[in-house]
């Protein structure tokens, strides 16, 4: 599961991931920004995920959300 | 909307009859003008309890220097009625009803006001209050061995994110986001003069993070803030861990970043929501550790909350810090 949030703002990406949090398929989160980042980390981590963040370059990360 | 009364014949000649200046009385000789603007866009749902938000917003500039407001001019920005625009005029009317019932409860007077027309829902007052110069306190005033007490918690930038989220738990949030944000801080200027105190300022975009370096670095001080201290209205900390912390308050950390120093045992999440964008926040006043339980002694018996939060130190190696205990 691929989910981008580039050009969106807080509280969008968040929104965006929550549902998929309640599962245990992995997701990818495309960020290009570090509230994004931060918020979707958090977001991730509240519900027992874990996180790993990979450069992409131009400003975007990907998030590797792993249960 | 009513305009706020005029107890004392302030205005001389007022605005009823499309004049488009008012001739307003002098204050009192010996006493100082403090002036300021500051104008929000919409924070929660509630256009009232908004114009309410903004009108505290805006008089806190001069309640945090101690002084009294005397008159405000309203500044509105909305969108004129048109095919494209769905906001009706009504939602004026309700921002200014909201800011007038603030205005007559400080006890200034309404000195006219603008409203331009844009795409943008904005509203804020410029406000002219009375201080006496030798009393007023100021942001580069701080004293090492002052004890800082914050007089509103801390958490609306969350909240309204929150509640922007249509979060679970956004109602209640508002509620209690708009408790804080429409609450004068009149009380606090009250014991900034009662007590003579030297320095203060209120807790606005920058959160108490920024705000305080602010005034670390004008007084050429360390202010060291301890989080596990730090109040924060219901359900901030919950809401901030799922995510739900706004740009700007990230932004507040991140430009402070260099000149803040945060200790190993301080807790990450609640050093961050020390940078919390604050809407409308409670006055930080600074009073020697000395008179630190008169302070709140005063606070409480005018029914205004009393959280200390940190203290301020002397320069580490020639440099203002703040420092996250």
């Amino acid at each position: 599961m691929l989910i981008d949030t580039r050009g969106l703002s807080c509280p969008q990406p968040v929104l965006m991931v929550y549902p998929h949090l309640s599962g245990s398929e992995p997701v990818d989160v495309l960020v290009d920004n570090t509230t994004s980042q931060e918020n979707v980390s958090r977001a991730a981590a509240k519900n027992g995920w874990k996180v790993e963040a990979r450069e992409e370059g131009d400003g975007i990360v990907r998030l590797e959300l792993r249960k | 909307m009513t305009p706020p009364p005029d107890r004392e014949g302030r205005i001389l000649h007022g605005f009823s009859n499309n004049e488009d200046a008012v001739l307003i009385k002098a204050p009192p000789a010996g006493l100082a003008l403090v002036q300021t603007v500051d104008i929000l866009g919409p924070i929660g749902n509630d256009a009232r309890l908004f114009g309410q938000t903004a009108a505290a917003n805006a008089l806190s500039d001069v309640y945090a220097m101690g002084g009294q407001p005397w008159s405000v001019m309203n500044i509105a920005a909305f969108p004129s009625p048109s095919a494209e625009s769905d906001t009706p005029m009504s939602v004026l009317a309700d921002i200014l009803s909201g800011a007038m019932e603030k205005v007559a409860e400080s006890g200034a007077v309404l000195a006219g006001g603008h409203t331009l027309d844009d795409e943008w829902i904005k509203f804020g007052l410029s406000v002219t209050g009375v201080v006496d110069p030798g009393r007023a306190t100021k942001n580069d005033a701080l004293q090492v061995g002052d004890a800082l007490i914050l007089t509103k918690p801390l958490g609306t930038g969350v909240l309204a994110t929150a509640i922007k989220a249509r979060w679970p738990g956004g109602d209640e949030a508002e509620r209690e986001m708009y408790r804080w944000t429409t609450r004068l801080n009149a009380h606090g200027a009250e014991v900034i003069r009662a007590m003579g105190l030297k320095a203060a300022t209120d807790i606005t975009g920058f959160g108490l993070g920024g705000h305080v370096l602010e005034m670390a670095r004008g007084s050429r001080v360390c202010v060291e803030l301890e989080t596990s201290l730090l109040p924060f209205m219901p359900q901030v900390e919950d809401f901030a861990s799922c995510g739900l912390i706004p740009a700007g308050t990230y932004r507040n950390r991140d430009y402070c970043a260099c000149r803040t120093i945060v200790s190993e045992n301080a807790d990450e999440l609640r050093a961050t929501l020390a940078f919390d964008a604050q809407t409308s926040g409670g006055l930080l006043l600074a009073v020697p550790e000395a008179r630190r339980e008169e302070a709140c002694e005063r606070l409480a018996a005018l029914g205004e909350p009393a959280f200390f939060v940190g203290r301020v130190l002397p320069l580490r190696e020639g440099k203002s810090r703040l420092i996250l205990a």
